[in-house]
Order: C-alpha cells, then sequence, then structure tokens
C-alpha cells in the first residue's frame, strides 16, 4: 500500500475567529481564512492551482468557493464528508501534491451554523442520506442524545456509578474550557467549575448543555506543496505524516456485534494512521491531539479509541490530569469543539491549525513542550457507522 | 357453524381520572378514569394492536378484515389495507372499512358473519378502534374514552355462535361530527335519549325476540350498548333484564365509552366470563340499532388471553390535564427551534413497505447474521443477494443501551430512544413508548408495538416502537 508520509507539506495556514458571527457571511469567511493562510505561506491566490472547499451545509459546489476568491478559473472541487469534512478537504489537496497534479494546492473548510434560526445542527442521520426522499421513520435523536447511548452503555459495562460517571465528563469540559481561555480565537473563552457543568440543564442525560460543543460560525483554510518545495516558503514547514480515513458501514446497528463503549471508526482510522507515520506508542511519541469532543463522553472513549488509555479505564487518566497541557499528552490544547463549537467544515482545518501553529511553536500560553508530532481527529456521522479521520504531521522529515 | 373464533383487546396505558378533568374546569366530576390513547396512537395503531393480540391466539389465518371505527386518520384511504399491511396478511385479502356510525362495530360483525355463512370468506377479523374527543367542559370529554377490539368471525373453533341477527336503521341526529370539527355534537339529551337510544333499542331487541321466539330469561348474559350507565340500567329494567344477573357492565370507571369498540369491549369481557351453553343477547345502537344472538360453545373453556386482559387493564400510566390537551393538540404551542425533518416519501414508503409497516428484516442463509433494515450485502459475511426475509415485529428483545433525549422535536419531550437486541437475533433502534424515562434499565424487556411517528406535512406516518413487556 502506498503512502503518504512526508511526502507534502503545510506551508501555510488560517483560522477566523469562530463564534457566533452574525456581521460575517460565508463568503466574509472563506475570505479571511484564506487571506491568512496566503499570508502565512507567503504566497498569493493566483499561485494557487487547485482548491478545495469542505462544507456540509453552507454550500453545494465549487462555486461557492471560486467566486468570493475570484480564483482564475482552475480546477476546484467541493467535499462533503459530515463532521470529518475540514480534514477531507485538506486530504484532497494534500494527495493532489502527493500525486504530481499540482504543487501549490488550497484547502478550505468553512460552516455559517447561525443564520438557520435553529439552535443545533440536522440530526447526522439526515446528513449523509439522499434528501430527495425518505420513509420519513429514520429515528429522529438528537445529536448528544446518541452520544448519550455511549455513555449510558459505558457507565454499565465498566460499573460506573451514574453521577461519578457525570463528574468525570464534567472533567473533560472544564479542561477544554481552561485550554481555550487562553485561546482569543474561541468562541468561548470562560473557565468552568466541575460544579457548574453538573448542574448546567440536561439534554439527555448524563449530557447536560455544558457537555455539549456550541453551535458556531467559523472557517480555516491550509495552503500544502511538495514537501521538497516547502522550505523556498518558509523555515518551519510542517509535514503530512498520514492523513486516515475509516468509513463504516452502519453494521453496528444492523446485528448484534457492537458494544456501544467504543466507535470502530475512530479505532480503524488511528491504526492505519499509526501504521503510516510509523507511530508504536502513541502516547508517548505524541506531542498533542485535537479530538472531536462533540460531547465529553466521546472525548473519553476517543482516549480509549485512539489506544491512549486502557479499554474502560479513561477515569484513571482523566483523573490524573493525562490530557491536560501540563499532562502526558495534551489534547484539545486550543479548547476544542467545546470552546469552538463546531462548524463543520471547518472543525477538521482548525484543529489542523492549532496542531500547526503548536508544531511551530507559535502558541503562546498554551505552548506545548517540544513538539514534533500531532494529531487530529473526527468523527462524522453516527456511533454506529460514521466517516473518522486521523492527521498525524510533524515539524521534522523522517530520515529513517 | 358460523361464530366468534378469537378476540384481540387493546386499551392504551393513559388513564386520565375524571377529577383531574374536573379540576381543570372547575366542573363536577363523573368519577373513576378514561383510557387515552397517547401522543402516538390513534384508532389505526390501536387497531393493529388489538389485531395483532387476536392473532396470537388464532389458530387459522384471516382471510378478510374489516376495520369500523368512527375517527379513521383519513377523509379518504382505507385503514383497512394498512392494519392488513401492518399485521403482515397476505395480498389476497378482502379489507373493507366501516365508517362514521358509533354501530360500525356490530355492522362490520354482521358482513363478516355473512361473509363466513356465504362461503366468501373463511376468516374474517373485524377490528374496531375508536380514539372520540368531546370538546373541553362537554360531558363527552369525560364520558369517552380510548380503545380497540378485535373479534374473529370464522367456521371452525368458534366460542360462541351467532344464532340470530335483527336490525333497525333510525334517522335521528342523536350524535354526529361534521368535516372540520374533531368534537363529537349532539343535541337535547332527554330528546336523544328518548326518541333516539330508547326507541331504537327497545325496537331492536323487542324485534330479534320476536323473531327467534325468545323470552328474557333466555338468556344468561344481555350486552347492551350504553350511553351511560343510568340510562343502561333504565333501558334494560324496562326491557325485562335483570340488572344484578344478566346484564353486562359498562366499562365506564377504567375505559370510558369507546365508540365503535365500546360494544365489542363488553363482548370479549362476557365471553371471558361465559360458561359453555350460555346464550347471549347483544344490542348496538347508532343510526338505528343491531341485535345479535349468540350461543357459548365449549370451546370457551380453552378459552386463551384472559389473564393479558387483566394485565393490560392494569397497567396503567395516570396522565394530567396539560398533558391530554398536548397530546391532542388543543392547545397552539410553539414547535421546538431545532431542524425540519421532511415529510415522507410516498415512493420511499411503497418501496420499503414490507421492512417499515411489518418490520421485516432479513436473515442470511450464508452466516445466519439477521439484520435490520434487510440488505442485499451481508453485514456480517458480505454474501450477496443471499437471505431469507425475517420479521421482527413479533420478535421479544432487551434494552441494550437507550437515550432520554430532552431536544429532539418530538410532542412529547423527553422522548425515549432505545436500541433493542431481539431474542433471535436483530438490532434496532427505535423510540420507546408506554414508558415513563425514570423507568428505562438497560437489560429491560420489550416488545414492538404499531405507532405514530410524528411528522409535518399532511402524510400520517406509521412505524413501529418498544414497549415494556410485563
Amino acid at each position: 500500500m502506498g503512502t503518504i508520509k512526508d511526502k507534502v507539506a503545510i506551508i501555510g495556514m488560517g483560522c477566523t475567529k469562530f463564534g457566533e458571527l452574525w456581521d460575517k457571511s460565508v463568503n466574509d469567511l472563506i475570505i479571511d481564512a484564506t487571506f491568512e493562510a496566503c499570508e502565512d505561506a507567503g504566497v498569493e491566490l493566483k499561485d494557487v492551482e487547485a482548491a478545495w472547499l469542505g462544507t456540509v451545509f453552507s454550500g453545494h459546489t465549487a462555486l461557492s468557493l471560486s467566486p468570493p476568491l475570484k480564483l482564475q478559473y482552475i480546477p476546484v472541487t467541493r467535499v462533503e464528508n459530515m463532521c470529518a469534512t475540514g480534514t477531507e478537504a485538506l486530504r484532497a489537496a494534500a494527495y493532489a501534491v502527493a500525486a504530481g497534479a499540482c504543487d501549490i494546492a488550497l484547502a478550505v473548510g468553512v460552516e455559517k451554523l447561525k443564520d438557520t434560526g435553529w439552535t443545533g445542527v440536522q440530526p447526522t442521520n439526515v446528513v449523509g442520506r439522499s434528501t430527495m426522499g425518505t420513509t420519513g421513520t429514520e429515528m429522529e435523536l438528537s445529536p448528544p442524545a446518541m452520544f448519550s447511548l455511549l455513555a449510558m452503555r459505558y457507565f454499565h459495562q465498566y460499573q460506573l456509578d451514574p453521577e461519578e460517571g457525570k463528574r468525570l465528563l464534567a472533567e473533560i469540559a472544564v479542561k477544554n474550557h481552561r485550554h481555550g481561555s487562553l485561546n482569543p480565537r474561541a468562541h468561548f473563552q470562560n473557565e468552568l467549575t466541575v460544579e457548574q457543568v453538573l448542574k448546567a440543564p440536561i439534554v439527555a442525560w448524563p449530557l447536560g448543555v455544558l457537555d455539549c460543543c456550541g453551535v458556531s460560525d467559523g472557517a480555516a483554510a491550509a495552503i500544502v506543496t511538495r514537501s521538497d518545495l516547502a522550505r523556498k516558503f518558509r523555515d518551519d514547514p510542517i509535514y503530512i505524516k498520514s492523513l486516515a480515513v475509516s468509513v463504516g458501514s452502519r453494521l453496528d446497528l444492523m446485528t448484534q456485534d457492537y458494544d456501544f463503549v467504543h466507535v470502530e471508526e475512530n479505532l480503524r482510522a488511528a491504526q492505519m494512521a499509526y501504521a503510516e507515520a510509523g507511530i508504536k506508542n502513541p502516547r508517548s511519541e505524541l506531542s498533542l491531539a485535537e479530538v472531536h469532543d462533540c460531547f465529553t463522553v466521546h472525548e473519553m472513549v476517543i482516549y480509549e479509541d485512539l489506544g491512549w488509555s486502557k479499554r474502560g479505564r479513561a477515569k484513571e487518566d482523566i483523573e490524573n490530569g493525562t490530557f491536560t497541557l501540563k499532562g502526558e499528552l495534551p489534547v484539545n490544547t486550543d479548547g476544542g469543539l467545546k470552546c469552538f463549537g463546531h462548524p463543520l467544515g471547518a472543525s477538521g482545518l482548525r484543529m489542523q491549525y492549532e496542531v500547526y501553529k503548536q508544531l511551530q511553536e507559535k502558541s503562546g500560553p498554551r505552548q506545548v513542550k517540544n513538539p514534533r508530532l500531532g494529531l487530529t481527529h473526527n468523527l462524522g456521522g453516527n456511533i454506529w457507522g460514521g466517516v473518522a479521520c486521523v492527521s498525524i504531521t510533524g515539524n521534522e522529515i523522517d530520515r529513517k | 357453524m358460523v361464530g366468534i373464533t378469537s378476540f384481540g383487546f387493546y386499551v392504551p396505558v393513559y388513564r386520565l381520572k375524571r377529577d383531574e378533568i374536573s379540576r381543570a374546569w372547575k366542573m363536577k366530576s363523573l368519577g373513576g378514569e378514561r383510557a387515552v390513547a397517547g401522543h402516538d396512537e390513534d384508532s389505526l395503531t390501536m387497531a393493529v394492536n388489538a389485531t395483532l393480540d387476536g392473532m396470537k391466539v388464532s389458530q387459522k389465518q384471516a382471510d378478510g378484515l374489516f376495520f369500523a371505527s368512527t375517527t379513521s386518520p383519513y377523509k379518504e384511504k382505507q385503514v383497512a389495507a394498512m392494519i392488513a399491511a401492518a399485521v403482515d396478511l397476505p395480498e389476497n385479502t378482502r379489507t373493507a372499512d366501516f365508517m362514521d356510525s358509533v354501530r360500525s362495530g356490530t355492522i362490520a360483525l354482521n358482513s363478516a358473519i355473512d361473509a363466513v355463512k356465504s362461503g366468501s370468506s373463511e376468516s374474517v377479523i373485524v377490528a374496531a378502534s375508536d380514539s372520540r374527543m368531546g370538546a373541553g367542559k362537554s360531558q363527552f370529554e369525560q364520558l369517552f374514552g380510548d380503545g380497540a377490539v378485535a373479534l374473529t368471525i370464522g367456521s371452525s373453533e368458534v366460542i360462541a355462535s351467532i344464532e340470530g341477527s335483527y336490525s333497525v336503521y333510525s334517522e335521528l341526529y342523536d350524535t354526529w361530527r361534521l368535516e372540520g370539527n374533531p368534537f363529537v355534537q349532539s343535541w337535547e339529551e332527554r330528546f336523544i335519549l328518548t326518541e333516539g337510544y330508547v326507541n331504537s333499542m327497545q325496537k331492536v331487541v323487542s324485534g330479534v325476540l320476536e323473531k327467534y321466539k325468545l323470552t328474557p330469561k333466555a338468556f344468561a348474559k344481555v350486552i347492551l350498548y350504553g350511553p351511560d350507565g343510568r340510562s343502561q340500567a333504565n333501558l334494560a329494567r324496562r326491557l325485562g333484564f335483570d340488572l344484578q344477573t344478566q346484564v353486562e357492565d359498562l366499562p365506564f370507571q377504567s375505559i370510558g365509552h369507546a365508540g365503535t369498540a365500546a360494544l365489542p369491549t363488553m363482548i370479549v369481557s362476557a365471553l371471558c366470563n361465559a360458561r359453555d351453553g350460555d346464550k347471549i343477547l347483544v344490542a348496538n345502537y347508532g343510526d338505528g340499532g343491531d341485535a345479535l344472538i349468540l350461543q357459548v360453545t365449549k370451546n370457551v373453556e380453552k378459552l386463551q388471553g384472559k389473564e393479558k386482559i387483566k394485565e393490560r387493564l392494569a397497567r396503567k400510566i395516570y396522565i394530567d390535564y396539560e398533558r391530554y390537551l398536548n397530546w391532542r393538540d388543543l392547545v397552539p404551542s410553539e414547535e421546538a427551534r431545532r431542524p425540519e425533518f421532511r415529510p415522507p416519501s410516498i415512493t420511499c414508503l411503497w418501496r420499503e413497505r414490507k421492512s417499515v409497516l411489518a418490520l421485516y428484516g432479513n436473515k442470511c442463509n450464508q452466516c445466519g447474521t439477521v439484520q435490520y433494515p434487510p440488505q442485499r450485502i451481508c453485514a456480517k459475511c458480505q454474501g450477496k443477494d443471499d437471505f431469507e426475509a425475517y420479521k421482527l415485529s413479533n420478535k421479544e428483545g432487551k434494552i441494550f443501551t437507550y437515550a432520554i433525549d430532552s431536544l429532539t422535536a418530538s410532542r412529547e419531550v423527553p422522548a425515549i430512544f432505545g436500541v433493542v437486541d431481539f431474542e433471535g437475533g436483530g438490532r434496532v433502534m427505535c423510540e420507546v413508548t408506554e414508558c415513563e424515562p425514570s423507568q428505562m434499565k438497560i437489560g429491560m424487556p420489550v416488545e414492538m408495538c404499531f405507532r405514530k411517528v410524528s411528522r409535518k406535512g399532511t402524510i400520517p406516518n406509521y412505524f413501529w416502537k418498544a414497549r415494556p413487556r410485563s
């Protein structure tokens, strides 16, 4: 099997502030993120040879990208892969460069969720289905309710007292808000206490409002080029080690095999990514990780799915502060989805932006020590059959 | 010999105490309680549940299905066809709806008897079901109750044979309901009781006695339609029946007046207590009257399902009046600020009718894995197009995990979603009904029931939900 490891480098990134950006349009967000990325890379838009736009709800075709940026008749494609859409756009751009189809490619992810008049996003069992017709019998459970299925079963299987389990989940929200409070681009920059999280109104037990990520607008962009060209643009390019995607077949709800305490696609995507990047012990080799904490319980399960905590024992690592900024493996150093919200198309690239800046040691008060390798992770769709993306990037080419 | 061969019974678990209605309106309570169809039930779903209940004990598959009601969810479209599809009867089943009169239950029964007697059908299920509404503050609001009964008419294993029948019609505005009005209307009580109820019932009862040369004393039991307890008692006395020993009680205290299902409910209850050789007189009212003479056979001794009826009646969830108002859409309320779901596509529903309406999955012939919805490539072994159809609606299961969802745009929030693992294989995720959130437990035994699923637009949509198994 082929590999993309070290063939492609990210030479510029941009990321808007995330939040309820009432005065910004989708086009504004695309323009702001893209121009920051170009400026960071030291390239002009006219140097871009091909572009990919990742968005789930905020545009249908390439015509959502070329017109605002006035791209000049270059190939442009819109990609969509649910919550993994941002990473999917980067993957398309990186693979095109690796294939030699172009030297400089642009990936933009954008989502504007706050123009709808609703709170929340379309449930994922609608996303990804035919929009032209359904039987109308699909389950209407909300995204937090879907993830609460994990929590209920996790508490049951590992015999966690529900109140104790809820407190554990609250610790994750508190950690991410502590990180987010250090980040001026985050939607929410307030710290939380465990008590506040516990007392928040329940949405789907054990998940309360503060166990859920926010609903925000935002965009992020990346410029990629061939690794051998990267140093022409900057001294500190970030090299792509792996961009792994695993897609489930919704098997988990069709048969009785699925245990509802893990997400198989998370595990498979991570295994693929570690193999490609040559990582044997992810917990010690990774310097930081940005993961899909749409709901606190998912972050807990991710610790286990991605091989950092033993099965059923994330509790110990949460209690030991393993995943805090000063811990063994800092997770969601920018505040995560919890503080950024989750504009679907943008999230994957927003995570990449944090890892990119961390690996360049430009993260100020959130900077992790001696960074070498960073990971991003998204899960789109359902816990019983979705799309998981795991990317690994590093600040050095592996000379082995 | 043609007669009743089996029956099924359904009453919603929800009860509204009449004192609770009187509290809201500061008016006199009639006492007792009434059954209330859940927010996800209507006369169609209740009929499916009663029919399935009856099919569990019947020996033979029916070749006819008649639906009787005054509260069809459709002004135009047959309900019987939907019931037949949900209970999985073959396509060559004769289906018909008998609508619009509270007497429709016995009208349908007479047609079923004639169909079997003539030999054109072997076994016909008559599903009578109603969920009528009285306007707020009305007597009807307290009197009415919701429920369904399915009586099967056939010629073998007969529990009670039909020995005679007599009918009259009467053109009189007693109760009626016009297009666009959800509430039953009526004329002045004294008039409709005297000239309507008493007059028609006297005619039909004396007519049947005369026709078959019988006296009131010939009957072990008499099942008389009653608009309320007192009127029924007065009528029984006037007709010469002994209230204490002969007259079957109205289920007003526990269910209420269940419209077309009211009299069939009393037939079921009488059969549960009947003995071999008993003669039973049945007299129904509504735009005239129907009388039937039943002769109980020795098959009544091996009658199944009596305990189940008691259990079903004992399962209750009490609701308050506000919840009732919400369920019946009697108070305008704000829509949840959530993304809208599309109404169903009729084409999609038709294409997937077996898996939606009868909850068919399939079972891989190569590895034996049961899967839902039906697949073409096996989820387990990836074998292609090598399956047999596998019905899940009649399987029992357990809750593997569940969610209490306060955010979903359902009429009843929080809604409960459960992952159900079936005995013998298969898993579905579905809503859980007849269950309050605090009752939910991992491992809870459940069975499937047919329900309305809330959708916007003009297409009523039905699917299966899980409910706790007793």
